[in-house]
């Protein structure tokens, strides 16, 4: 039997994941469901020559990997909904700055302090449009700990390439519950590394200066160059500006480096959807309740198909649409209020089509509320 | 094999948490099938009714929860009034003599096991009840391989206590046993 064979939490599972992507630092202040990961890093990223610190607080957190982000390490930290709202202003300021870093969001209800040991998923949009002003982001979900630990992998990965935050939209269910994880073996999933400058010390150094392919090579902070890092609208060297054409400029490259690399971005699974007249779209814990009643009703016959999606932001727009084309039914299978149904709704020709089937009471939405709720729509009644 | 759902109950600090998890492991790391260990964790996690759900089964989990176990095991009160209605009928339900008493008719294969008993008298240490618990399991539903059951509590358990919780496997298991017969 393979020794990489693993029986552990959905939060043990990323953190494994994020040890393997070359994690170098973890700052993150302890929060229920997240804590497991904050813990596991406390012990194994010092064993690998790793920095772990507890910080005061979310804001501290976030601040503390940026700044460790930007001296060449590969950084994370972990929270949950009252943690990331907390967040949000420096998780503007990694956007604009351009400071690759993955955030961890483990779901709990909320708003405020809600429910902190049940299951939600309603921060996605907050994940897209929680800090303020015109941006892009990616988050990324999984349902599985096998996909948990390749999405993390994923996260690393578009963070470096893209030099953008990456959010990791976990929930408590996948976080908390236990499964089998088979660790890959090295250089089994690529892991994208720091693209560092050519640019020799003495020489100047801009640090947002595009080169011909769009990327923006970095040098460590308090290495070999002085370089300046601001909030504030920057030209090349990193000064302020308030010229409209640097603005123009800054805002399009910020979206457009997401929005036109979404396909690159874009991760999902689908099952049976070929020739499936009513298709599920979900994510997260929700797509294991969703695809547990799709493999059913496949045995007796019931043409069902589930797409899930494992990139939320940038939203997979085409994909949904070329998935729904020919559905009589789209049911969105979520634990919020419909946000990801409203992305959905966008996307496909026929929004009247679209049906929410979700659950926002703290527990997990289970197979036999979905396949009522599809009932409904069928007109066959509960 | 059928798919096997197991809920361990009984009030924090009993251990059925971790006895859920020792077995769910097992499955998955020496028997080659899937299992998924879910808990109830929130205000019941300090007293009253604390429940570990636990999936065993050779095809893939999606759903984790257990909505209706067919292997129950209530070791209070408490925990037998609140789960026992969810109990699959026909199912296999295990209680401890000392702490529970069987109010109605259940349509179950029911075993009273004096487990709190007999570990008191044997070992006399009640810390590892939830052991012995996990040793009438395996006995009554052969789920998994009590060498394999070994080998991950071997793994989880302080050097110092691993004789301990071998011996209460055993006393658990040869209470079942002699009740099957």
């Amino acid at each position: 039997m393979s020794r990489h064979l693993k029986f552990v939490q959905g939060n043990v599972a990323c953190a494994e994941a994020a040890l393997y992507a070359g994690l170098e630092f973890f700052a993150g202040y302890p929060i229920t469901p997240s804590s497991e990961i904050a813990e596991f890093m406390a012990k194994r990223l010092p064993q690998s020559g790793g920095k772990f610190i507890q910080m005061e607080d979310e804001i501290a957190s976030i601040c503390a990997i940026i700044g460790a982000s930007l001296t060449g390490r590969k950084v994370m930290t972990a929270t949950s909904g009252p943690g990331f709202s907390l967040m949000q202003e420096a998780l503007g300021y990694a956007v604009m700055t351009e400071i690759p870093c993955v955030i961890v969001n483990v779901q709990r209800g909320g708003p405020s302090t809600g429910l902190p040991t049940h299951v939600s998923q309603g921060d996605v949009n907050q994940a897209r449009y929680g800090t303020h002003g015109e941006h892009a982001i990616v988050a990324l979900t999984a349902s599985t700990h096998q996909d948990i630990f390749a999405i993390t992998v994923d996260a690393f990965n578009f963070a470096e390439t893209y030099r953008t935050p990456v959010i990791l939209l976990l929930d408590e269910t996948t976080g908390h519950l236990r499964e089998r994880l088979d660790v890959p073996k090295k250089d089994e999933i690529a892991t994208v590394g720091r693209l560092k400058t050519s640019v020799q010390q003495g020489v100047d150094y801009h640090p947002y200066l595009p080169r011909e392919d769009g990327r923006l090579p970095m040098s460590d902070f308090g290495g070999a160059h002085r370089y300046n890092v601001t909030g504030l609208f920057h030209d090349m060297w990193g000064f302020p500006t308030e010229s409209p054409k640097i603005v123009y400029g800054l805002i399009r490259h910020l979206v457009d480096k997401i929005e036109h690399n979404a396909d690159q971005m874009t991760r999902w699974k689908e099952y049976y959807t070929d020739d499936a007249p009513t298709v599920l779209i979900s994510y997260g814990a929700a797509s294991r309740s969703a695809l547990h009643l799709v493999e059913n009703r496949r045995k007796r016959g019931e043409k069902l198909g589930l797409l899930e999606l494992q990139t939320l932001w940038p939203f997979p727009h085409a994909l949904v649409r070329e998935k729904c084309r020919h559905a009589r039914a789209v049911v969105v299978v979520e634990m919020n209020m419909g946000q990801v149904l409203q992305q959905v709704k966008l996307a496909v020709d026929q929004p009247e089509k679209v049906f929410l089937a979700n659950r926002i009471d703290g527990e997990l939405i289970t197979p036999t509320d979905i396949q009522n709720i599809i009932h409904v729509i069928q007109g066959k009644g509960v | 094999m059928a798919k096997t759902r197991l809920v361990f109950s009984g009030s924090g600090g009993q251990g059925v948490i971790t006895a859920g998890i020792i077995i769910a492991e097992t499955a998955v790391l020496h028997e080659g099938l899937n299992a998924v260990q879910t808990q109830s964790y929130g205000a019941e996690a300090r007293g009253g009714a604390t429940r570990s759900d636990v999936i065993i089964s050779d095809a893939p989990i999606y759903f984790p929860k257990v909505v209706q176990p067919n292997i129950l095991v209530c070791l209070t009160q408490t925990a037998y009034t609140k789960y026992v209605p969810s109990l699959r009928p026909g199912g296999l339900l295990i209680t401890d003599t000392r702490w529970v008493s069987i109010e109605k008719t259940v349509d179950a294969r029911r075993f009273e096991l004096p487990l709190t008993d007999t570990v008191s008298e044997k070992i006399g240490n009640s810390v590892v009840l939830n052991i012995a618990m996990l040793g009438a399991v395996v006995r009554l539903t052969e789920v998994v391989s009590p060498d394999a059951v070994k080998k991950v509590i071997k793994n989880r358990v302080p050097k110092d206590y691993l004789e301990l919780n071998e011996t209460a496997f055993d006393v658990g298991f040869d209470l079942a046993k002699k009740n099957q017969t």
